[in-house]
């Protein structure tokens, strides 16, 4: 019906004008015109998120100084000391893209919570230092007016590694930095192992470090919740979608809208996924053995992690043990419940597409080294597990920290392999500290920058478990 | 029961108003009624204006900061004056007795605090009843007493929970610990006995190990107006 409406209005003659065309240029290309007027407006206001004619206040802003990728612990925490340490109130405009507000996959809730100073690395003891002392004065750091304290629910009990024959130098040396940097830990021999822990079985282990002060567990969620409560106080804006292609659009949950973010700079912290942010922004293209085809060497790995019920186990002082081989297991609550899992070996890597748990590795490769080494664990029965991904450095298993030297400005705090809610605390304010004053302050982390990739400088944690 | 002490007793200033502190970390302690309405006219304003927001996150940092100052005694000697802000002048002639008993009841020590305690090889007894910023992390922190402490009493410490109660196992010269009265342990029958197992030469008190549990039909009240049995 409509072309016959426009034919016949053709057809009346030049007595009749086309609606619009007085004064000659405007047509009826309405959208096309509004566009450009907005071109033209938005050139001449720089750094207006003005949108008269449709609501946007779903999306997230059109311009941002920072965009923090990744809504993690350590997304969180850069997005905390940037605006904790910014030079004046309001300064830096800050933005915090997740793809999934539910964290149902994320690193940082899935984790087991513990903090422990027992590292090989003088900077990794640091962090840990750090993030121990924030977690103990948390309430000051993340206080929000009238919100409750938080209750991290830590327990102070410590961590127990123990060494074979073979490792029992190496783990004096680790000990003798721990101790050399501030952390508290001493070294035990079987005997007083027997005398202190009477439930452990201790064949095959020569020499036990066990950390006395700020070493044990804690809820991650609850340190979530909180980083999160305090960084929307404190005015960083809060966007739940997912970042896609290289001009740093962000694509919104179910729907297909994109929005465009201008920003300076991008904070790489989207943990087990960030090889696929380094991606969008080229890191990694070019040919390879040059610094442009060197690629961000941090892949998912999934690990389980298995809860049991054991009557007699051990009691209620019992550290997180961590074994000879490779098995931890720790207590949770009055009840004797017991959390633990193992690394599994290269050969035995799980496939990281899916968060399934194989409950035939703890039967086969988990609960034989348990029931080795504590024998009240010979009988127990599981009574959940879940598994979660560990951001693995393939490279040398420590954490990337800074900015990449050619893509200058996207930062990187990903990569831990396990121990980044542990020492998210000191990362972020390492990140920020880069970022506002050009260089690390507090904790030095210039061994932790990307360039090693390419330098090949490995630089070696041996505890990780 | 206790055996009197010859040596000196350093006993914390009565009346620390220190605790009201607490009441503004957002509803930890109970606000009284008529509290609630300015409370909630407070909160009105701090929703609707950043800047009484701010004010309010100010006067809070401060209150933290003065906690901080009190403990700051740190590789020095540990003086505290009475409740004039003087000090004892005999204090002075005790300095090479041993400290055997420290009584820091309602005291505003904190995990920095506590550090002084280290230096004191001999302590037998301490007493940190009702301390207020007394915390799980602070009890992992008493582990350098374990050669010579026997007695230590926790009672009505409000963040204290069996978490922190489990990293008392280090004290095996304890024979006497006072866990009553700790609202933040979830189950105190059950931690009474995991404590015990945990310390066996320890008499741990404080605890009565019936509540909690439930009466039996015949024991209930026979107070039929209420619908709930006590």
């Amino acid at each position: 019906m409509l072309p016959r409406v426009l034919s016949l209005g053709v057809r009346r003659g030049p007595l009749t004008r086309r609606p619009g065309t007085l004064r000659g240029g405007f047509s009826l290309d309405w959208e096309e015109k509004l566009s450009e007027i907005k071109k033209k407006i938005q050139s001449v206001l720089p750094g207006t998120s003005l949108h008269p004619l449709y609501d946007s206040s779903h999306l997230p802003p059109d311009h941002s100084d920072v965009v923090i990728v990744g809504g993690g612990v350590l997304g969180l925490s850069v997005a905390y000391w940037l605006k904790k340490l910014e030079k004046q109130r309001g300064a830096l405009r800050v933005l915090v893209v997740e793809r999934d507000l539910t964290y149902s996959q994320a690193s940082s809730a899935l984790s087991l919570g513990g903090i422990h100073q027992q590292f090989s690395l003088p900077e990794n003891i640091h962090l840990s230092l750090f993030s121990a002392s924030f977690l103990r004065n948390i309430n000051e750091h993340l206080a929000v007016v009238d919100a409750p304290p938080l209750d991290l629910q830590f327990n102070p009990l410590g961590y127990l590694w123990l060494a074979s024959e073979k490792d029992a130098a190496a783990m004096e040396n680790n000990v003798k930095v721990q101790r050399q940097e501030g952390a508290k830990v001493c070294l035990m021999s079987p005997d007083q192992l027997r005398n202190k822990f009477p439930w452990i079985n201790t064949e095959g282990v020569a020499l036990a470090s066990y950390g006395m002060e700020d070493e044990g567990w804690f809820d991650p969620w609850c340190l979530l919740q909180g980083l999160r409560r305090k960084v929307q106080s404190m005015g960083v804006l809060f966007c739940q979608g997912e970042v896609t292609r290289e001009s740093e659009l962000v694509k919104m949950d179910n729907s297909v809208e994109y929005q465009p973010v201008e920003c300076a700079l991008v904070i790489n912290a989207a943990g087990a996924w960030s090889a696929q942010i380094a991606a969008l922004a080229g890191i990694g293209k070019g040919p390879p053995d040059t610094l442009q085809g060197t690629k961000l060497p941090v892949e998912p790995r999934k690990r389980y992690v298995y809860v049991w019920h054991c009557p007699q186990g051990p009691g209620l002082e019992s550290p997180l043990v961590a074994d000879t081989s490779g098995t931890y297991f720790r207590r949770e609550g009055l009840g004797s419940n017991y959390l633990g899992g193992r690394s599994p070996t290269e050969e035995e890597e799980p496939d990281p597409e899916n968060l399934e748990v194989d409950h035939d590795f703890f039967q086969d490769k988990v609960w034989p080294h348990l029931a080795q080494r504590v024998p009240a664990f010979e009988t127990l029965k599981v009574q959940n597990a879940w598994a979660g991904y560990y951001d693995y450095n393939t490279f040398d298993q420590n954490g990337v920290v800074g900015p990449h030297p050619l893509v200058v400005n996207m930062f990187f705090a990903t990569g831990f392999s396990g121990h980044g809610l542990q020492q998210a605390p000191g990362v972020g304010r390492a990140v920020a500290e880069m970022i506002l004053e050009g260089r690390f302050q507090t904790i030095n982390l210039d061994s932790f920058l990307f360039s090693r990739f390419y330098l090949g400088e490995k630089i070696q944690e041996d505890n990780i478990i | 029961m206790a055996a009197p002490w010859r040596s000196l007793r350093l006993v914390a200033p009565i009346g620390n108003r220190s605790t009201r502190g607490i009441h503004q970390l957002g509803g930890a302690v109970d606000p009284e009624s008529s509290q609630k309405k300015r409370r909630t006219m407070l909160q009105y304003l701090s929703d609707h204006f950043y800047d009484v927001e701010f004010l309010r996150g100010y006067f809070l940092q401060n209150k933290m900061d003065k906690v901080h100052q009190k403990n700051r005694f740190r590789d020095k000697e540990w003086i505290r004056p009475d409740k004039y802000g003087h000090f004892s002048q005999e204090f002075w002639n005790f300095s090479e007795v041993p400290v055997e008993a420290v009584d820091a009841s309602d005291c505003a020590i904190n995990y920095e605090g506590l550090e002084n305690l280290h230096l004191l090889k001999e302590l037998q007894s301490l007493s940190l009843q009702r301390c207020p910023h007394m915390d799980d992390w602070c009890l992992s922190r008493l582990y350098p007493l374990a050669d010579s402490l026997q007695e230590l009493s926790l009672a009505g410490c409000p963040r204290i929970s069996e978490r922190g109660l489990a990293c008392l196992h280090h004290l095996q010269n304890l024979r006497r610990l006072d866990i009553s009265n700790l609202p933040s342990v979830s189950n105190p029958g059950l931690t009474q006995i995991l404590v015990e197992e945990m310390l066996p030469n320890c008499k741990v008190v404080g605890v009565n190990l019936a509540e909690g549990l439930k009466l039996g039909p015949e024991e209930q009240p026979q107070d039929t107006d209420r619908p709930i049995p006590a």
